[in-house]
C-alpha cells in the first residue's frame, strides 16, 4: 500500500524467471566488465584503512576473532579458579582475587564470549547462506563490532587492575549494590554498553533473515540456520532489556542511592532477581539454538540427504524460544516462593525437555535415513551430543523443585550447566569452525590436530565436570574460595582440576590449527563437503562479492536439486550481476515468499563508526568513575557522530528511481514506511524498547503487590495536573509527527516542516511536566518516590531522543534529503513515536492514577 | 576443621534398602562426609535422596539409549531408513518418551516436595545470616524470650522443628544437606523451613548463597540430639556463663573486658553485652569456632584472636595484638565458657 501512496515506482518485469530466460547466456565480454565493476565496488580497503572495512566478511571474522580471545581470557581465570580449588586450604589467590576471578568467568564467558560469538558468527555467514552480498545495516554491525570491542577490553581489563567486578555474574543486589570500589558499575556499565551492541547486531540479523534472503526462497525453505537467527535475534529482543532495565534501576541505586534494592526504604533485592533470570533464563537458549542451528547445518551434509522433519525442527526451535521466557523462576526455587509457583515452574521447566528433544531426535533421525560419512565436525557433534544428553539429563533432575532444594548452589549446578554449555556450545561452535572453516579461509584444518584436539578437550572435559556432580551432592556450595579438608572433597576437585588443564591443552592444539600459517597448503576445492547450501556456491579463490550474481532460489538445497545453478550464478546470469554505478548494492525481498521488492544501496568504508563506538563507549565508562562532565561530553559528540553517519549515508533520494536488476526484472531503489529495511529495524528495536519499558511497569507493580508501604503513610504523590499537561504535551507531539507525515506525503510541505517544528517543542513541553511532576519528591528517601522519578526519566530521555529525530527530519526537509516522494526518514520517527507515546501516556496513567489506586 | 569424619556406608537410612540396586550404588559412590546431601538424618533429605538415585538409573539409561543410538547410526550401521520410520524416530523419541518420562517424574517429584511453611512439632529457632557467621535464637512453645546463641545448631531428633530465617546485609543462605534443602536468607523479609532430623550425629552445614568474601568460611555445625539430651543441653544453653575459678580465667576475663571484647560480644552474667558479633555465653562447649572455621581448643582461639583477618577474610572483628601472657589468659577464660 506505502508503495503506492509515496508514487514510487512498483518492480516491472518478468517474476520470476522462465527456464528460457535463464537459459540465455550472458556475452563474456559484458559479464567481464560486470565483473570488473562488482569487484570494484565490494573491495574492502587495504593498508591502515583496511580497519574502515564494513563488509560482513571482515567484520564478522574480527567480531569472531575478539570473542575467542575473550574465550580464551575467562579460560585462563578458569584454571586459575581450578588451580585455587586443587587443594583444601589453597592460598594460591586471595578470597578477594577469587571473587573477582569467578565472577569475570562467569560474565566474561556469557557477555563477551557466547552471545557475541553467535552473532559474529551469524554476521560471518549469514549472508553466505542466504546468497546475499552484506548485511543490510553493514556499517551498523561495524559500530556494534567497535562496541563490543571497546566494551569488552574495558570490563575484563578491569581483572588486572584488581578491580573487577566481584559479586558474581548474577550481581545480587544488596550484595552488589553495597560493594565499594567500581567493581559493579564495570559490570553495570560497560556490559550494559554491550548488550546495547549485541542488541543492534540481533536488530541487523533478524532483518537480514526476513529482508535479504534471494528470490525465491520463501521462509519454509530457507536454511535452518537463518530460523534460528530468527528465533535467537527475536529472544535478545525480548530477553536482554529486562536486563537493561535492571541494570538502569541498579546503577541509579549505586550511583545516587534510589533504593530500588533495599529493603530498609521499601526496596526489594527479589525484584532485580526477577529481572535478571527474566533474562538469564532465555540467555541460556540464545547460547544454546544458535549451536543447534550449527549442527543443523552440517547434519544434512554428513547425512547426505534432506534434514527430516524441517517444520518439526521450525516449530520446536520457536517453542524453546516461547518456553525460555516461562522458566527463570526455577533459578529461584530456594527464595521461599509458594509451593504453587514451585509446582507450575517446574512442570514448565520439564516441559521444555519435549522441543530440545525434538530437534534431536530429528536430526538422529536424519543420520538414520542417510548414509552417514563420518566427518571432522561430525566427530564434535557427536561430542556435543554425548555431553549435551547428559547436561540435559542433570537438567530434568534440577527442574524438580525438591531435588533443586538440594542441588542449587552447589558443583553440580557448577557441573550440569557445563555439561549444556560445552554440549550445546562449545562443541558444536568448534564444529562449526572445522566445517565452515573452508567457507571463510578456503583452506582446510587439519584433521590430525582436530583429532587430538578433540579427544583431549572431551576428556578432559569429563575428567573436570563429572566428579563435580559428585562434589556437589556431598555438599560443596559454589563460589567458595577454599575449603576445609575432611569433608571427602579434597579428591574430586583434584581430579576436576587436572581434567581442566587437559581442556586447556586441547584448547591449545585447536587455536594453534586455526590460527598456524597456512600458506604452503592448498585451497580447498569448492564445496569441500558436497554441502547442499548457497555458501558453497561462492568462488574459490575467494571473491568480494560472495555471490556473482544473486540466484532464484526455489528448493531448500539448492546445490543438489537445482543442477545448473552453480555455473548460471558464475556466469552472472541471475540477479545483480554489475555495480553500474560502482555503488554497493543488495536485494531486498519480501518477507514471506521473497519477492524482489527493491534495490538498496548499502554503505561502504568508513571511520564513523569507530567515532560513534568510541564516543559511546565514553559514554557509558566515565560515569563507572562518576566522571560525569566528560561522560555527558561524549554523549553528545556520540549523537553527533551517529547524526553525521545517518545523514550522510541512509535513505537519501536517489539519481533513478527504479533500476535493472538483471532478468528483465527492474525495481525500486528507494523505498520508505513497511517496505523499507529501516522501518522494519525500527520497529524491531522498538520492540526491544517497549520490552525494558515494561519491565519498569513490572517493577512498580511488583513493589506495590510486594511489599506493604508501597506507598508508605503520607507519601507525595506526583502532581496530577501537570501529569495531565505531560499526557496532553505527548499526546500533541505524537499527532504533530504524524501529521507531519501526511501533509509531507500530500505535498503541502510548508505545513509539514511546521508541525516538525512545533513537535519537538511539545515533547519538551510534555517531558518537562512530566519530570515537574515529580520534582517535590525525594527519590533516595523511598522506593515510591524513586520509582516514579525512574519511570519520569525514561520516559524524559526517550522525548529528547525523539526531538533530535523530528528536528533531523525537519531538516531533511530544509535541506532537500527529506521530500514528498522519498520520505523513509519521517516514517521511521513517527514509527519510533508510536511507540514512545504509547509508553509516556502510560507512564502518565501510573504517575496519576496510583495514589487512587494503591 | 571436621565436623565428622567420612560417614561411609555403613550407616543407612532404612528407606534406601527397599532398593537394591540403590543400595549397590551407594556403595559405589560413597555416601561423602559430614555436608553430603546423600548421607541422610533427616526426612526430607532422605525422600530427595531418593528420588536422585531413581532418577541417576533413569538418566543413564537415557543417555545411553540416545548415544547408543547415535553410535549405532553413525559407526556400525549407517544404512538407510525409510520415512515412515524415521518419523517413528522423531515422534517416539522426542515427543512420546519425554512426555510418558516427564509425567511420571513430575507426578512423583511433586508430591514428594517438601512444605517449607510445613509447622513444627513447638521449637522455633529463628536464625539470622550475619557477615560471616550465624545469629541464632531458639524460642521452645510458649517462650516469652529467645535463647540466644551462635553459629551451631542443635536439634531433637524425632521432631519437627521450624526455622524463620532472615539476613542482617547481604542474601544467605540457610542449609544443612543431611537434614534437608536450602532456604535463602534475605534483609527485610522472612522466609521459612521445616527439618524433621532422624538419626542424631554431628552434621555440618554452610551457607549456600553467594555472599561476599568470607563466603567459603560461614559455615556451621548441626548437632543431632536424643529428646531428651536436647531438652537438657537447651536449659544449659539458656543458664548464664559459669563465672571463671581459677587465677588464669579471672585474668582472662579481666582481659575480655577491658579490651572492650564486650561492645560486640556478649557474654550472659557479666558486663559484656554487645550484639554485633556472636554471643559467647558458652563457646567453650561449641564444636567449632569462627562459624565452623576451626574447632575450640586453647591454641585454635588464640590464632583466632591474634590473626582473624587471615583465618576469616575481610571480617568486621580485628586482630588483637595481645601480650602472650594475657593471650594465654584470655584463650583460658573463653575455654572454660562451657
Amino acid at each position: 500500500m506505502t508503495v503506492r501512496e509515496t508514487g514510487l515506482p512498483r518492480p516491472e518485469g518478468p517474476y520470476p524467471p522462465t527456464e528460457a530466460m535463464l537459459a540465455e547466456p550472458v556475452p563474456e565480454d559484458v559479464a567481464k566488465a560486470q565483473a570488473e565493476r562488482l569487484r570494484a565496488a565490494w573491495a574492502p580497503p587495504t593498508g591502515w584503512r583496511y580497519w574502515t572495512a564494513v563488509n560482513n566478511t571482515k567484520v564478522g571474522k574480527w567480531y569472531c576473532l575478539t570473542a575467542l580471545v575473550f574465550m580464551l581470557l575467562a579460560g585462563v581465570m578458569a584454571l586459575i579458579i581450578r588451580l585455587q580449588l586443587a587443594v583444601p586450604e589453597n592460598d594460591l589467590v586471595s578470597a578477594d582475587r577469587f571473587n573477582q576471578l569467578f565472577t569475570m568467568h562467569g560474565s566474561a564467558m556469557m557477555f563477551l564470549f557466547a552471545v557475541p560469538m553467535f552473532e559474529a558468527i551469524s554476521i560471518l555467514l549469514l549472508p553466505g547462506l542466504l546468497g546475499a552480498r552484506d548485511m543490510p545495516f553493514p556499517r551498523l554491525s561495524a559500530f556494534g563490532y567497535w562496541c563490543f570491542l571497546i566494551g569488552g577490553v574495558f570490563v575484563i581489563g578491569s581483572i588486572f587492575f584488581d578491580a573487577a567486578p566481584r559479586a558474581g555474574w548474577f550481581m545480587y543486589p544488596p550484595l552488589a549494590t553495597k560493594d565499594d570500589g567500581p567493581g559493579s558499575d564495570i559490570w553495570l556499565l560497560g556490559l550494559s554498553f554491550i548488550e546495547i551492541a549485541s542488541i543492534a547486531a540481533a536488530v541487523e540479523l533478524i532483518v537480514g533473515s526476513l529482508k535479504c534472503r534471494p528470490p525465491g526462497m520463501r521462509v519454509n525453505i530457507m536454511p535452518l540456520y537463518a530460523w534460528y537467527v530468527l528465533v535467537v535475534g527475536g529472544m535478545i529482543l525480548f530477553a536482554f532489556p529486562p536486563l537493561i532495565a535492571g541494570d538502569f534501576l541498579f546503577e541509579l541505586e549505586r550511583s545516587f542511592d534510589w533504593p530500588f534494592f533495599d529493603p530498609e526504604r521499601g526496596g526489594d533485592p527479589m525484584l532485580w532477581q526477577h529481572l535478571f533470570w527474566i533474562f538469564g533464563h532465555p540467555e541460556v537458549y540464545i547460547v544454546f539454538l544458535p549451536s543447534i542451528a550449527i549442527a543443523a547445518m552440517i547434519v544434512p551434509t554428513v547425512a547426505r540427504r534432506p534434514i527430516f522433519g524441517y517444520s518439526w525442527i521450525v516449530l520446536s526451535a520457536v517453542g524453546t524460544g516461547f518456553l525460555s521466557f516461562g522458566l527463570w523462576v526455577h533459578h529461584m526455587f530456594t527464595t521461599g516462593l509458594p509451593s504453587i509457583s514451585l509446582g507450575f515452574f517446574s512442570a514448565a521447566s520439564e516441559a521444555v525437555v519435549i522441543p530440545t528433544g525434538i530437534q534431536i531426535f530429528a536430526f538422529l533421525a536424519t543420520l538414520m535415513a542417510g548414509r552417514v560419512k563420518m566427518t571432522l565436525p561430525m566427530l564434535w557433534i557427536s561430542g556435543a551430543l554425548a555431553i549435551f544428553t547428559m547436561g540435559g539429563l542433570t537438567g530434568v533432575m534440577l527442574a524438580l523443585a525438591p531435588f533443586d532444594f538440594q542441588a542449587h548452589d552447589t558443583y553440580f549446578i557448577v557441573a550440569h550447566l557445563h555439561y549444556t554449555l560445552f554440549g550445546g556450545m562449545v562443541f558444536p561452535v568448534i564444529a562449526g569452525v572445522y566445517y565452515f572453516y573452508p567457507f571463510f579461509r578456503k583452506k582446510l584444518m587439519s584433521e590430525r590436530l582436530g583429532r587430538w584436539a578433540f579427544w583431549l578437550i572431551f576428556t578432559g572435559f569429563n575428567l573436570c565436570f563429572l566428579p563435580m556432580h559428585l562434589t556437589g551432592l556431598w555438599g560443596m556450595p559454589r563460589r567458595i574460595y577454599t575449603y576445609p579438608t575432611g569433608l571427602g572433597w579434597d579428591g574430586l576437585n583434584l581430579i576436576s582440576t587436572l581434567g581442566a588443564f587437559v581442556v586447556a591443552a586441547g584448547f591449545a592444539i585447536f587455536v594453534w590449527d586455526l590460527i598456524r600459517p597456512k600458506g604452503g597448503q592448498p585451497q580447498i576445492p569448492r564445496n569441500p563437503w558436497d554441502a547442499g547450501t548457497l555458501e558453497w556456491t561462492h568462488d574459490v579463490p575467494e571473491e568480494v562479492w560472495g555471490v556473482r550474481s544473486i540466484p532464484h532460489v526455489t528448493t531448500r538445497y539448492p546445490l543438489w536439486d537445482q543442477p545448473g545453478m552453480q555455473g548460471r550464478m558464475d556466469a552472472g546470469g541471475f540477479y545483480l550481476p554489475d555495480a553500474r554505478e560502482g555503488k554497493r548494492e543488495i536485494l531486498i525481498t519480501s518477507v514471506i515468499d521473497a519477492e524482489p521488492v527493491q534495490v538498496q544501496r548499502v554503505s561502504g568504508p568508513t571511520w564513523i563508526t569507530h567515532l560513534a563506538a568510541g564516543f559511546t563507549g565514553g559514554a557509558f565508562i566515565f560515569p563507572t568513575f562518576h566522571w560525569y562532565p566528560p561522560a555527558i561530553a561524549c554523549g553528545v559528540l556520540a549523537i553527533c557522530c551517529i547524526i553525521w553517519w545517518l545523514w550522510t549515508s541512509t535513505a537519501r533520494p536517489p539519481e533513478t528511481d527504479i533500476k535493472d536488476v538483471g532478468l528483465d526484472l527492474k525495481l525500486p531503489t528507494y523505498a520508505a514506511g513497511p517496505a523499507s529495511t529501516g522501518w522494519w529495524a525500527m520497529w524491531i528495536t522498538m520492540l526491544g524498547d517497549a520490552t525494558a519499558f515494561a519491565s519498569l511497569i513490572f517493577g512498580f507493580f511488583f513493589y506495590w503487590t510486594a511489599s506493604p508501604d508501597f506507598p508508605p503513610e503520607g507519601a507525595v504523590h506526583a502532581a496530577s495536573g501537570l501529569i495531565g499537561l505531560a499526557a496532553v504535551g505527548f499526546a500533541a507531539t505524537w499527532a504533530l509527527t504524524v501529521g507531519g507525515r501526511r501533509l509531507n506525503r500530500v505535498q503541502a510541505v510548508g505545513a509539514a516542516r511546521a508541525c516538525l517544528a512545533f513537535a519537538p517543542l511539545m515533547a519538551a513541553g510534555g517531558a518537562s511536566a512530566l519530570i515537574g511532576s515529580v520534582w517535590p519528591l525525594e527519590p533516595s528517601a523511598h522506593v515510591y518516590p524513586a520509582v516514579l522519578w525512574a519511570l519520569a526519566i525514561w520516559v524524559a530521555a526517550h522525548c529528547g531522543v525523539g526531538g533530535i529525530m523530528q528536528l533531523y527530519c525537519l531538516a531533511g526537509s530544509l535541506f532537500g534529503k527529506l521530500t514528498p516522494r522519498y520520505d523513509a526518514d519521517i516514517w521511521n520517527v513517527s514509527l519510533y513515536w508510536h511507540f514512545v507515546t504509547i509508553a509516556a501516556l502510560v507512564t502518565c496513567a501510573v504517575l496519576g492514577l496510583a495514589p487512587g489506586a494503591l | 576443621m571436621k565436623v565428622q569424619k567420612n560417614g561411609r556406608v555403613a550407616r543407612f537410612r532404612p528407606v534406601g534398602r527397599q532398593f537394591g540396586f540403590v543400595v549397590l550404588l551407594m556403595a559405589l559412590a560413597g555416601c561423602g562426609g559430614g555436608q553430603s546431601a546423600l548421607n541422610t538424618a533427616g526426612r526430607e533429605a532422605a525422600s530427595i535422596a531418593l528420588l536422585f538415585w531413581v532418577m541417576l538409573c533413569g538418566a543413564v539409561v537415557l543417555w545411553l539409549l540416545v548415544n547408543g543410538a547415535f553410535y549405532y547410526v553413525s559407526r556400525i550401521a549407517p544404512g538407510r531408513l525409510d520415512t515412515r520410520h524415521a518419523r517413528s524416530v522423531l515422534i517416539g523419541g522426542g515427543i512420546v518418551l519425554p512426555v510418558v518420562v516427564l509425567t511420571a517424574l513430575l507426578a512423583w517429584g511433586l508430591s514428594i516436595l517438601p512444605d517449607p511453611r510445613r509447622p513444627g512439632d513447638g521449637l522455633v529457632v529463628r536464625v539470622t545470616g550475619e557477615q560471616w557467621w550465624w545469629r541464632v535464637e531458639y524460642w521452645p512453645e510458649g517462650a516469652e524470650t529467645p535463647i540466644v546463641t551462635a553459629n551451631e545448631i542443635r536439634l531433637p531428633a524425632g521432631q519437627r522443628t521450624e526455622f524463620r530465617l532472615a539476613a542482617d546485609e547481604v542474601i544467605h543462605s540457610f542449609w544443612i544437606p543431611a537434614l534437608g534443602g536450602k532456604m535463602d536468607m534475605f534483609p527485610g523479609r522472612e522466609t521459612m523451613i521445616s527439618l524433621a532430623p532422624e538419626r542424631p550425629g554431628v552434621y555440618r552445614g554452610q551457607c549456600a548463597e553467594f555472599c561476599g568474601a568470607s563466603h567459603a568460611w560461614m559455615a556451621f555445625a548441626a548437632v543431632v540430639m536424643p529428646p531428651e539430651a536436647f531438652d537438657d543441653w537447651l536449659a544449659a544453653e539458656a543458664a548464664d556463663a559459669v563465672p571463671p575459678t581459677d587465677e588464669a580465667a579471672l585474668r582472662g576475663q579481666e582481659v575480655f573486658l577491658s579490651e572492650g571484647c564486650g561492645a560486640c560480644h556478649t557474654v550472659r552474667g557479666t558486663e559484656a553485652v554487645g550484639t554485633v558479633g556472636p554471643d559467647l555465653t558458652h563457646i567453650g562447649s561449641r564444636r567449632t569456632l569462627g562459624a565452623g572455621r576451626s574447632t575450640v581448643t586453647l591454641e585454635n582461639l588464640g590464632t583466632w584472636i591474634t590473626h582473624t583477618e587471615a583465618l576469616k577474610p575481610e571480617v568486621r572483628m580485628p586482630s588483637y595484638a595481645l601480650s602472650e601472657g594475657d593471650l594465654a589468659d584470655l584463650t583460658q577464660y573463653l575455654k572454660g565458657l562451657k
